[in-house]
């Protein structure tokens, strides 16, 4: 089958990311929003409005801060250091060959020194993005290869699926947190007044359904996010691109046969890269947190073009 | 009630025709964007020829012909781009891609030059620039074939008519390694 436009896409895919930007702002304002007054309600009864205004500030400033700057703690969390002039020449060729071929400034080049082979994109739009390779791929992949990886990151730039992407990392890792952070404060808080009246139970049950109705919502969240169409389409917008698909497919080939886990990549993070990093073995409810199509289907499919 | 009709639709004619009018001034504007990184590119490439051609000339100084023809290549690329159109400098860069592609099938003859690092270097140098410039010129071409493509469409040619839009040349240029078999003289 033959690519898809890939230009009309890709003015398509800009577009829907810039819904899902503003969605996704507007879900964890929510989120942080009812949080906010069931924590107030719990702690003191009718005071739950107080903390409305506070609860929407701090997404407010969160959503702010993880859109300016939520690159830059992505990439620290990474330790990837950025490549200095002049080092990994033919990598720093391909990626301003490409971004000429897309008529975009040549994203800034990250190495992240561990031997698996990973590679992901991130920032806010094509001129505050960046782009991070492992050693391991670097080592492991040929110039053919490494051209496929880098245009279907390109391809990511270009789309803002970095913009959405990151959002997601970092409010979803936000609201992970806090709801860690209620969980341990209602066991303790819970646990005290235990002692002196019974509303223990009560407590516990209210953790219970805000968990219950939060997780749902954060799963969906990582679903929008990483919709499977979205690697589809950066593989087949990188292999116009290069004009050669059998790069990327050999790419993902090897990076799907190398067995080693990244470390520094995490749950948080691990939907950002080209492939699953995390390696870890399958469990129950993986369909529903899913991060990445399964790479035979996007082999078969970069090899049917 | 009944003058504030005809005005409404007066104003949104308006604002509908000052929308294309602008539409086009973009996309105008890329095809300008795009070809200055074509430009950028191949002076570039004009910059890499001097050392390269001394390079190979200290270790095959009687290969006196083919260094002529980059230099001239390089002189007659450097002059259309000052007075030529569009095509008239893709025939002239062709040209250099060619005689470039030449001098680079001499020096393979040559394994002691093979080896000297600062060959190496202006080579893998000339590669990416030379896929530099086929990568920019292929966004310069797309963004010509979206400029010409609403040019040539309703509403936007009617707005292009009024306002005197004309279309873009294409940069064409012959791929140098399929144009021709380089000829080697061992004279």
């Amino acid at each position: 089958m033959a690519a898809p436009p890939a230009r009309l896409n890709i003015y398509d895919a800009v577009a829907a990311n810039r819904w899902r930007t503003v969605a996704l702002i507007v879900v964890f304002t929510g989120i942080l929003t009812a949080l906010g007054y069931v924590v107030g309600e719990v702690f003191a009864p009718g005071g739950g409005i107080a903390v409305v205004p506070l609860a929407l500030g701090f997404s407010g400033l969160s959503a702010t801060a993880s859109y300016f700057a939520g690159d830059k703690l992505v990439l620290a969390q990474s330790q990837a250091r950025e490549l200095a002039p002049g080092e990994e020449p033919q990598l720093r060729n391909i990626v301003e060959t490409l971004s000429i071929g897309l008529g975009i400034t040549p994203p800034r080049i990250y190495l992240i020194d561990d031997t698996a082979p990973n590679a992901f994109a991130t920032g806010r739009d094509p001129k505050h993005a960046s782009i991070v390779v492992t050693r391991g791929l670097l080592d492991k992949l040929d110039r053919t290869e490494l051209e496929g990886v880098i245009a279907h990151e390109l391809s990511h730039v270009v789309n803002r699926d970095i913009r959405v992407m990151l959002l997601v990392t970092v409010l979803v890792g936000t609201v992970a947190l806090l709801s860690d952070w209620m969980l341990r404060s209602f066991a303790w808080g819970g646990g005290a007044r235990r002692g002196r009246d019974r509303s223990g139970g009560g407590i516990i049950l209210i953790v219970a359904i805000v968990l219950a109705i939060l997780t749902p919502i954060v799963a969906a969240l990582i679903q929008l996010a990483v919709s499977r169409q979205r690697e589809y389409l950066a593989d087949a917008s990188g292999a116009l691109l290069t004009r050669y698909p059998p790069g990327l497919a050999n790419a993902l080939r090897k990076i799907a046969a190398d067995t080693e886990a990244l470390e520094v990549a995490n749950k948080a993070t691990a939907s950002l890269y080209i492939a699953n990093p995390l390696k870890d073995a399958p469990r129950a409810l993986d369909g529903l947190f899913d991060t990445h199509p399964p790479i035979a289907e996007r082999i078969r499919r970069l090899e049917a073009m | 009630m009944e003058i504030l009709i005809p005005l409404i639709v007066i104003a949104l004619i308006v604002v509908f025709v000052i929308g294309l009018y602008n539409r086009l001034v973009t996309l105008r504007q890329r095809v300008r964007e795009a070809w200055s990184d074509i430009d950028v590119q191949l002076k570039r490439r004009w910059d890499l020829i001097p050392n390269l051609v001394s390079t190979v000339k200290g270790y095959a100084a009687h290969e006196s012909q083919t260094f002529d023809r980059v230099t001239q290549a390089r002189s007659a690329a450097m002059a259309a781009a000052q007075s030529g159109s569009p095509e008239q400098r893709a025939q002239a860069e062709n040209a250099l891609g060619a005689a470039l592609l030449n001098l680079r099938a001499v020096a393979e003859a040559y394994p002691q030059l093979q080896a000297v690092q600062e060959f190496k270097d202006l080579s893998e140098n000339l590669t990416a620039t030379e896929d530099k410039i086929a990568f920019a010129r292929r966004f310069y071409n797309g963004n010509v074939r979206d400029y010409n493509t609403a040019l040539q469409t309703v509403p936007t040619n009617l707005i292009a008519g009024m306002f005197g839009f004309t279309s873009e040349q294409y940069f064409e240029m012959a791929d140098p390694t399929q144009r021709e078999v380089p000829k080697v003289s061992f004279s």
